[in-house]
Order: C-alpha cells, then structure tokens, then sequence
C-alpha cells in the first residue's frame, strides 16, 4: 500500500522513457530500434494480462501465447474478408480469446497445481493445431498480410512510429485497467484467493467464478498483443502460440517480479533484451538463455519467485 | 475398410506403446515428487540422437539401442543431481522456469552438435521386412516389435511396481508422499532412481522410434505435451493410468486422423468433411482430455486432483 | 427454538467411522459446547457442519433449510460460519482488510471491477468495528502475517464474526493462546452470547464450564451426552468415557 505513490512515479517514468523512445530512434537514425520496442509493447500486454491471473490469482497458466494467436490470426482472418479496421479486429480478438478462455478456463479451473499447468499447455498446443490445420490461411507456414489494419479508413499504421504510439497507448490503457482492476473489490477476492482459498469460501466467497473471472480477463487482454504482434511482423503464423513462447510470457513475468503489474513491463524489456544482446553474441543464445534462467532459478534465495517476490 | 481399420489400429497400439514409455518415467516424478518436468520431451529427442550416433559407431541398431540405455539413465542421473533436486521444495513456478530453461539449453545444444537437418537409422534388415496379417495385408516387423517392446517394459514395470519391495515405496509414494518418508525411507535416492530410470524409459522411446521417423531437434516438444495428456487423463501418479491414457490418446489420435473425415462424409459434403476432418482430427485428443477431465478432474486413475 | 438440527450424520474414511450417526441439536441463542477426547470427531463434525467437508448421509437443518450438499461459501451466505483450529487468514492483507473482505462477502455483488475496494468506507468502517470488539482494532494496519499468535487468533474469530453469522461455529478458538489472550477470548465469547449462537469446540475445560449453556460429548463420532454442564460433570458415563481425571481436577 505504501508502494502506490512510488508505483505512480515508477510508471509515470517508464512510459515516459517509452514516449520518448522513437524520437531517440531518429536521433540515432536507426529504424530498428522501433521494431524491437514495438515487440517489446506487444509482447508487455502479454505478460501484463498474464501477471494478473499469475501474480494476482495465483494461477500459472503455461498456455497464454494461444491468445496471441488468437488475436494474431483475428487480424489475418478479418483483413481476408476485407474488414481492415483495427477496432474491429480488436474486437474480434477480444471475442475469440473471451470464448477460448471460458471454454478452457472452466475446465482447467476445476484442477488445481501441476494439473492446471500441464492442462493449460495441452489447450493451447490444441488452439496451436488448429492454426496448423487451417490451410486456407498457410496451415504451418502462415500467412503474410497484405496490409495493417486500418483506423477510421485510413492505412495511419503503417508508418512504424505510428504503430509503436498506438502500442503504447493500449499497453497504458491495458495497465491502468489492470490496476484498477487489482484494486478493487473483485481485485481482493482474486488475491484473497491465492493467499488463502479455503479462508476466502469460509468468508462466503466461492472462488471459482471469480478466477474464472479474472481468466477470461487476462485471455482477452492478451488477444490485443497479438493483435499487435500481427500488425508489427505483417505476418501471422502457428508460431505465435508456440509452448515455447507461453514460457518466455511466464519468464517475462517473473523476471519482473511476479504481482508487479508494472514488473511485467519490465520484465518483458528486459528479456527481450537480454534475447537480441544474445543474439548479437551467438546464434545459440537460446542455450545461454537456458543457462541464465536455470542458474537465477536454482541460485536465488527462495527462489526465483520469492527473489522477486514483491509487496502488493 | 477393415483392412485400413486394423493397420491403423495397430499403428495406434503402437503410438500409444511409445507415449506410455514416456509418460511412465513423468507420471512417476509427478506424483511422488510433485514436480513439473518440462525437459522429459527433451530426454526422448537426445535417446533417439544418441541412437543414431550409436548405430552408427557400432554399426549396428541394435548395439546402439543398448549403449543408448545407460546413457540416457545417465544423463537423468546428472541433471537430477545437478539441477532436479534443488527444486523438490521449491513452488511450482521455480519448477516450470529451471526446467523449461533445461528444455532451451538441450534443445539448442542438440542442433549445436547435430545440426538441425533431420537424421535417421539405418533399420536392421532382419527387422525390416513385413508380416502376413490377414489375406493380402502385411504389417512392418519393426512397428510390431516395437509394440512388443513396449509392452514388455509395461508388464516389466507391472511387477516391479507392485512385487518388489521398491515398487510398494513407490506405490505408497504416489499416494502418500509423506508416509514414505515417515518410514525411513531414504526419499532422496528414491527420487534419484526414479528420475534416471524416468529418462532412461524415455530414451528407450527415443531409441526405438528412431528407425521409424525423422530424428530432428522439434521431435521432443508435441511428445511432451501429448504425454502431458496422457497423464492428466490417466491421473498424476499412476502407471496404470499413464498405460490406459497412453493406449486411449495413441488410438484416438491416429483413427481420428484416417478415420474422421471418412465418418464425416457420412453427413457432410465432401470436401467440407475433409476440411473439418483435418481440422479436427489434431484437436481430437484434447477434446478428449476435456471430456474426461469434466467428469473425472482427477482422471481416470487418479486418487487426487 | 432449534436453529441447527443435526440427524444421523455420517461421515467414513474407509472402515474408520469419524462420523457415526450423530444427532445433535442447538438451540437459538445458546452457548452450545462440544467436547471430547482427541481422536472423537470433533473438528471433523465442525467441518461437515460448515460444507467443507463431505457427508456420507444424514440431514443438517439450519433455521429450517436442509443444508447437505450445500457448498460452504452458500452456507455461509445463509448464516453459518466457521472459524479454524489452526489459524487461516489472508497472511498478505492486511488486518483491516482480512475483515473487510468478509464484510464485502455479505454487502453487496463483488464482481466490480473499477472503484478501489480500500476507499469504501462502509466496508471499512464495519470491519473496524468487529476489530474494536476482539480487541485488536489497533494492529488494523498491520500485515496479518506478521502479528502474534494470540493476535492471529483474535483475528481468526474476528474474520467469521464479520460474515454475520446467526450461527458461529468455533473450532478450539483458545488454541495454543496464553492465559491472558485466553481470557481475553473467553470475554470476547461471553460477550457474543444471545447475539450469536455459538458450538464451540474447546479443549480449555474451565473455559468450557463457564461459558457453555448446554455441553454435547462426542466420543468416537457420537454424542453420547448432552446437557447442562453440572448435569455433564455429574454424568456418570461421560466421566467413564472421558472426562475423568480433567473434570476431576477442574472441579
């Protein structure tokens, strides 16, 4: 509770620094570095909507880069019957991932530790198939887009800085949604619920509905990275929902301390950083990734979770 | 018709022969240890690379299937002294991150000594040939061999399981974690022995396929989930599950895929019954893991949920 | 008048009756305690009693509706609530905020996603008030985790005396508390008499004989008496079953 106001500060600077970020781009003169930063928003409202459901709810769901498919592929399916807006295709994104969540949600819900995991996996390495299977829409290969999507008509997205700022606007929105939602009295019964289930049904709450709740919640905020995602590759793939990327979104959260809505933002710069640092170093980054992550996990206090564990 | 039915019959006994291998060792570690192990899928990927190496060392299938054994068991043995057993206590979360970081490093460290090219084995020619069914319809010998392997190791664990004195720890284990170390049992080699023959039943799986598919660095990853599936629908811990899910997931999963779209056509146009047939049929077994889990959460066999 | 009627409650763990047949009834208004050696059921009866645990068969009647089958948290709402033998609070939360959310719990929807719970002043202010009455309204704002012993079992009791229940079952609420944190319980129970109902279930048997209007003996899943406490104390075969030697020196 003490933390709020620092909170404010905290990231009051971090998307200023964000804000700021394209104009470096140009003083540098290097294009790039909008691409990277735009991935970097996209995949923080991933880890944001997984945070709250992983360090609100307590519920470590290993399936969540399905809804960056599911928003992905809204826009590759939307732009095909020529529906180029992006509202629309947000809106469809939302739609999907909020009936992918329910359905899937109500099941694994009824399961508790190892078995939500590996359910929550199985699930989306099921949504994963079905992309694979749609061969209207390149089946494994993907689909390349003819274009982003539009606003008001207009194709305003595909100027890359363009993009980046309406990336920044949702993750802040997104943020402060989450925030809010942390806060309020649906926010206590989530929390309540992951420091003491039992307590929380003694008191007259019945969980479930509310988990489930804050599941569909996070499922539809991480429909939006993908609509992102889609946007900034102009590429749309099975890919997206990967098992290995629902790991890296769980990375992303606990390298930013999991409960920290802010934490997931940072956690997600930071290991896409460390990601394209290493990729300079070898082609192999994924084994010093590997190692970094096996030597944090088994070398911190309690911890990598109690590491950096963080106050509500 | 039939034909068709049985050949696919039998290549579902055999998958599901295969997923047992590799569910086995995993049901064990979660249901005694309550431990997440995403790096098994990646355990059967080097059985089957060090079979080829092997095989092609030795000059023989067969020499390299063994010295495969002891390898994979002690690859188990290290990663379970150097990494597993600092995580028995810690939250699940710990367990997933190590583990899944695991599955990075060995993944990248496999294309980094393999390459990333697809391999293969040469089959032994006495394996190689087919065998008569019914009328004209014959069968590989390697992919019955392979079903009679597999279940082999099951009845092998079987009476391990519940006629030997480590085989009831492990029972009583699986249902009681704290009663096991009540008695004086040392729990820690207990772990140890589980986890090495774990990876070496999943190399053994390795091993055994890599005559039969290509060996290439992503072989390890959709195994591991659908033995995920495998043992949520047997339930966490029992082997008798894992062997029931396995067959069930083997034979669903290959008749869904030659048989669904031809049960579609029967009320659909057909095109749209091969398009929803393909559609479908990859899905099926998760449909399936979704059913039972309604109205089984702790599936098939299991004692909790 | 009985607000709980109990008939052939039962309750197996394999061969092991913990539940065996059990009738009870409670009175509205008493002081209704539980006794019984360990081993006899008690905590387990609590927990059939509140939904957590199943039942094999028999009727829970609470104020005339038949409670079995009923999950906890309904139970709840409907006015039974129960406190734990071993502490169960919101470690993380606040004080304040573990009895506020079970104030929230009985006002109002919570599936409200955008006012900050920690402004709702009503919320508050009833949850400070329960504090105030287990005495420990002045640690409101300190971490639940981090409070004494005694003070957790405070706050237990405080916890399920904000759901407002018209029945409160109490699960050895003097566990493990010093003489002095025991009598200040003792005074917060005697000051809930008539407003609440209350089945306690208490090892402390000088607490028991001062507080309880009627005294129920569980031994091995069933009652084997009930009555007023000199009737209990005098009763020849709960002094066999066992009483003995603690009513003895007690008395």
């Amino acid at each position: 509770m003490r933390l709020i106001p620092n909170r404010a500060w905290a990231a009051t600077l971090l998307f200023t620094a964000f804000a700021l970020l394209p104009l470096i781009a140009v003083w540098l003169d290097d294009i790039y570095l909008i691409v990277i930063a735009t991935r970097i928003l996209a995949y923080a409202i991933a880890a944001l909507a997984l945070d709250l459901i992983l360090g609100y709810g307590g519920m470590v769901s290993f399936g969540h880069a399905a809804y960056l498919g599911i928003g992905a592929y809204s826009v590759a399916i939307l732009s095909r019957a020529g529906i180029t807006d992006l509202g629309l295709h947000l809106l469809a994104a939302i739609c999907a991932a909020a009936v992918f969540a329910l359905v899937t949600g109500a099941i694994s819900l009824r399961t508790r530790g190892i078995y939500f995991i590996m359910i929550t996996l199985a699930f989306a390495q099921m949504a994963y198939f079905f992309f694979v299977s749609l061969s209207a829409y390149g089946g494994d290969d993907g689909v390349t887009l003819a274009a982003r999507s539009t606003v008001f008509g207009q194709p305003l997205l595909e100027s890359d800085t363009a993009l980046y700022y309406t990336g920044l606007a949702l993750l802040v929105g997104l943020y402060l949604l989450a925030v809010a939602i942390t806060r309020s009295r649906f926010g206590r019964v989530l929390t309540g619920t992951r420091e003491n289930p039992v307590r929380m049904q003694a008191i007259g709450f019945s969980p479930f509905r509310y988990q489930l709740t804050a599941f569909v919640i996070s499922g539809c905020m991480a429909s939006v990275a993908g609509v992102m995602l889609a946007n900034q590759t102009s590429f749309v793939s099975p890919a997206f929902m990967d098992w290995h990327r629902s790991g890296e979104l769980v990375v992303m959260v606990v390298f930013g301390g999991i409960g920290n809505l802010l934490g997931a933002i940072a956690g997600a710069t930071i290991a896409l950083l460390l990601e394209e640092w290493l990729a300079i170093l070898t082609e192999h980054w994924q084994i010093l990734f590997g190692l970094i992550l096996v030597l944090v996990v088994l070398y911190s206090r309690d911890g990598l979770t109690g590491f950096f564990r963080r106050r509500l | 018709m039939t034909s068709l039915f049985l050949i696919q019959f039998l290549n579902g006994v055999q998958f599901g022969i295969l997923l047992f291998l590799i569910a086995a060792g995993l049901t064990l570690v979660f249901g005694i240890m309550d431990f997440v192990n995403l790096a098994h899928g990646v355990i059967y990927m080097v059985g089957a690379y060090l079979a080829v190496t092997f095989s092609q060392l030795t000059g023989s299938y067969g020499l390299g299937l063994l010295l495969t054994l002891p390898a994979t068991l002690l690859v188990g043995l290290v990663l379970e002294l150097l990494v597993f057993r600092k995580l028995y206590d810690r939250p699940h979360l710990d367990q997933v991150l190590a583990t899944f970081g695991l599955v990075m490093i060995i993944s990248e460290g496999v294309e980094v000594i393999w390459g990333s090219a697809p391999l293969s084995v040469r089959m032994p020619e006495l394996l190689s040939g087919s065998v008569p069914l019914i009328g004209p319809l014959r069968y590989p010998v390697f992919r019955l061999v392979v079903i009679g392997a597999g279940l082999a190791t099951a009845v092998a664990l079987w009476l391990i399981i519940t006629r030997t004195r480590i085989g009831m720890r492990l029972r009583a284990g699986a249902t009681n974690r704290a009663m096991v170390s009540a008695l004086g049992v040392d729990i820690r080699s207990l772990f140890t022995i589980i986890f090495a023959f774990g990876a070496m039943l999943a190399g053994f799986a390795g091993a055994m396929v890599a005559p039969i598919l290509t060996v290439d660095p992503g072989m390890g990853e959709s195994v591991l989930i659908l033995a995920f599936v495998v043992i949520v629908i047997g339930g966490i811990g029992s082997v008798k599950g894992a062997f029931a899910g396995a067959l069930l997931v083997g034979l669903v999963d290959t008749m869904g895929r030659s048989f669904g779209p031809i049960i579609l056509r029967s009320f659909l146009d057909p095109s749209a019954a091969g398009q929803t047939g393909r559609v479908l049929a990859p899905m099926l077994v998760y449909i399936l893991m979704a059913v039972i889990l309604s109205v089984r959460p702790a599936g098939l066999f299991g004692a909790r949920s | 008048m009985s607000l709980l009627e109990v008939r052939n409650l039962r309750k197996s763990y394999g061969a092991l009756k913990v539940t065996d047949d059990l009738d009870l009834t409670v009175d509205e208004g008493e002081l209704h305690a539980i006794i019984g050696p360990n081993g006899a059921g008690k905590t387990t009866l609590i927990s059939q009693l509140a939904g957590q645990a199943g039942s094999d068969g028999g009727s829970v009647r609470f104020a005339g509706t038949e409670m079995m089958g009923m999950p906890m948290h309904r139970r709840v709402r409907a006015g039974m609530s129960r406190s734990f033998q071993i502490t169960s609070i919101l470690p993380g939360f606040s004080v304040l905020e573990n009895v506020a959310a079970a104030v929230q719990a009985r006002s109002g929807s919570s599936f409200r996603f955008f006012a900050p719970v920690s402004k709702e002043q009503a919320l508050n202010d009833a949850a400070l008030a329960v504090l105030a009455r287990v005495g420990i309204a002045d640690r409101a704002f300190f971490r639940a985790g981090s409070l004494s012993h005694g003070e957790k079992r405070q706050l237990e009791l405080a916890i399920a005396l904000a759901t407002r229940p018209r029945l409160l079952l109490l699960d050895e609420p003097l566990a493990g508390t010093s003489g002095q944190e025991a009598d200040r319980l003792v005074e917060v129970m005697r000051g809930l008499k008539r407003d609440v109902t209350l089945v306690l279930i208490e090892h402390d048997m000088d607490a028991v004989f001062a507080l309880a209007d009627r005294i129920s003996v569980l031994v091995y899943g069933r009652i084997i008496a009930t009555g007023r406490p000199e009737q209990i104390r005098d009763d020849a075969r709960v002094r066999t079953a066992y009483l003995g030697e603690e009513a003895g020196e007690g008395s």
